[in-house]
């Protein structure tokens, strides 16, 4: 049986409902987007329903505890086919045992789990590391990301609290939305970049006059920060993969 | 204006950067005044410098300036660089500026000592004065204790700093007393106990009274150098386990020596800094604080140096054959963490799940234990029967066989004939 959805997570949530409520085992969860029909498999269109959703949701909260429930949220983040299948399955067998089975790390799906969760949370901190701000003519802190997954949800109180007495907005260039931090609260916002616009980096026009200075010093600093007689570029790499390099104002030249 | 500076900014990170510590972790002040910065609890590294050490504070020294002329230090009196210092306001401006494009989590900052060491710790309590009370900072502050100062700036200092320390800088007193006859461990110990005591006695105050205010509540570190004077691991590590029990030391941190002088008590220029040594120095700095080793289990008068070729753990357990193969089913949590190739998170893992059935190898694969390693040392459930009875050397054969060192150019393999 192949159950499809609008890879939101109350769609997922309802899914894992529609499994109980059909009594259906060894259900195939595929995203609406990707699915494509073929002859022999039955499959079912799920359609989102909050309340459905809510009441899996609070089931879940009863079985498992506020980590366990982050870990599931951040797999659901990763945005990865197979992780939406571990998850209905998860959810499936949590209901179906005692309190406490989402210890059995000898389970395919609870180990899966702590490892997309695992690979989240890492992109979640490197964001927290690898954002670099540019202050704006008019006091905004602006940076772009466009990160493996989408991280933005887990990224936002830390920035909130940290950057509580300036303006900022963060956004994520690969899925088009991004957080606007106003000094009370943070609001979703879309941007409509013009064709040509380079969203990666701000023009020289819109910064902030001292912008280019700090980028010089902290420029400098990185460099001298360095000690030659111990390179090791492996590592560094391995600590910094290039492809948050466009990012770093210390990688630019 | 720019342009000057940038130059001191080039000299002092330049001066700054053989003290390693880098850490911004075990902070707790949280951004209560709507001001800037929020400590993270496990620290933010935010960016790594091409030799592969992490960036997380600007650090940088406030002059390098200093009356002393330790061997071992680039800013000694004797040495011939260029001299710079910053005003307080600059420090203030780069931290401000710097933390708030997200390029740090906070300041470490440090200094030669000038004139003598009651004035520069005052100069250090005005650049995190004005940072915490004028610009409502709560980022990471990591200073150091300047030795001598007087008990009352440092106990101020303490009030504003997250974290502070003071280096040891050679691991026995009288590696000391050869580069730096001026030191010795004593001006390191007095200021090192009167933080510590200032820390338990904040904490015990805590629990009485609702509002004290914070005491350097990331606690203190130090650094020694590794490979300028010629001490065996088992001196450096046993001296490390003191400090840690004595001080409760947050860290110590093991600087492999970058030759800076052609002075004939040290190595010479163009040495290479001993970054496998250091290395192993940190696998038993770890296996110490994490997984329930003592030191003289690893570094005794029998082994008073680490192995080279494989690590710590690995090498112990092949000194100590006898308690192995441990079987995971059964073996208590403090055993399964000696097993090598099981790290603090996969033994945890192996403790939880085995309550559920019998753990196999293809689960204990998918915990994420490093299994051509531990099937050495191991029994599970589907085990393979092994006739044999291997010995240590052998093991290590097998394990050196099919691993490839990231320091070692040249293979150290050698053939065992029996």
């Amino acid at each position: 049986m192949i159950y499809t959805f609008d890879a939101s997570l109350s769609g997922l949530l309802t899914a894992v409902f529609e499994c109980f409520e059909r009594k259906q085992n060894y259900i195939t969860l595929i995203e609406q987007r990707l699915y494509q029909p073929s002859a022999f498999d039955e499959s079912l269109q799920i359609i989102t329903d909050q309340e459905k959703a809510d009441r899996v949701w609070k089931g879940l909260k009863e079985k498992i505890n506020k980590n366990w429930l982050r870990t599931f949220y951040c797999t659901y983040l990763s945005e990865i086919p197979e992780a939406y299948q571990h998850l209905l399955d998860f959810a499936i067998y949590i209901f179906q045992n005692k309190k406490g089975a989402e210890n059995n790390y000898g389970n395919a799906h609870i180990i899966a789990l702590s490892k997309f969760a695992k690979s989240v949370e890492r992109e979640k901190h490197r964001m927290e590391a690898f954002i670099r701000f540019q202050k704006t003519l008019d006091g905004i802190f602006y940076a772009t990301i466009d990160p493996d997954f989408n991280v933005l949800p887990l990224i936002s109180n830390h920035f909130k609290n940290r950057y509580a007495d300036q303006q900022w907005i963060i956004y994520d260039t690969k899925r088009k939305y991004g957080l606007h931090y106003n000094l009370n609260t943070v609001e979703e916002i879309t941007i409509n970049f013009s064709e040509q616009a380079n969203n990666e980096k701000l023009s020289e026009i819109i910064m902030d006059e001292k912008e280019a200075l700090y980028a010089i010093l902290w420029k400098a600093y990185f460099k001298s920060a360095n000690i030659e007689a111990r390179k090791n570029t492996k590592l560094h790499i391995q600590h910094v993969p290039k492809r948050y390099w466009k990012y770093l104002t210390e990688k630019q030249v | 204006m720019h342009n000057r500076i940038l130059e001191k900014l080039n000299i002092l990170a330049d001066a700054a950067k053989y003290d390693v510590s880098c850490s911004s972790s075990g902070g707790n002040r949280k951004n209560t005044n709507k001001g800037l910065g929020d400590s993270h609890s496990s620290g933010i590294c935010h960016t790594y410098t091409e030799d592969g050490r992490c960036v997380s504070l600007l650090k940088i020294l406030l002059t390098n300036h200093c009356i002393f002329d330790c061997l071992f230090c680039v800013s000694r009196k004797s040495n011939d660089v260029q001299r710079a210092a910053f005003t307080v306001d600059e420090v203030v401006e780069l931290t401000m500026n710097f933390y708030r494009r997200n390029y740090i989590e906070g300041l470490f900052l440090s200094s030669g000592i000038f004139k003598n060491a009651d004035f520069t710790m005052e100069r250090l309590l005005l650049v995190v004065k004005k940072l915490r009370l004028e610009h409502n900072f709560n980022g990471y502050i990591h200073l150091k204790t300047i030795p001598g100062a007087s008990d009352e700036l440092i106990k101020e200092a303490g009030l504003y700093a997250d974290r502070m320390s003071i280096n040891l800088e050679m691991p026995t007193e009288a590696g000391l007393k050869l580069l730096a006859p001026e030191k010795n461990h004593a001006d390191v110990i007095k200021p090192l106990s009167f933080i510590q005591q200032n820390i338990a006695q904040f904490s015990a105050d805590k629990k009485l009274i609702k509002h004290v205010p914070k005491f350097v509540p990331a606690g203190q570190s130090t650094q020694m150098v590794i490979g300028a004077t010629p001490e065996t691991d088992k001196e450096i590590m046993y001296t490390a386990n003191a400090f840690y029990k004595n001080f409760a030391l947050k860290r110590v941190y093991y600087s492999g020596y970058v030759p800076i002088s052609n002075d004939t008590r040290m190595p010479v220029l163009g040495t290479q800094p001993p970054l496998l040594r250091e290395n192993r120095l940190y696998q038993t700095d770890w296996l110490m604080r994490f997984y329930g080793f003592k030191v003289q289990e690893i570094l005794n008068d029998a082994n008073p140096n680490l192995d080279v070729d494989i690590d710590p753990k690995l090498s112990w357990a092949i000194r100590n054959m006898q308690h192995f193969p441990i079987d995971v089913n059964k073996a208590d949590y403090a055993m399964i963490l000696r097993i090598p190739g099981v790290g603090v998170g996969s033994a945890k893992k192996i403790v939880q799940a085995r309550k559920f059935g019998k753990l196999r190898v293809d689960q204990l694969k998918k915990i994420g234990i490093a299994y051509n390693r531990a099937k050495h040392f191991i029994i599970c459930a589907d085990s393979p029967q092994q006739i044999k009875d291997y010995q240590g050397t052998q093991i290590k054969a097998f394990i050196l066989a099919e691993s490839d060192s990231k320091y070692l150019k040249t293979d150290s393999n050698q053939l065992i004939l029996f």
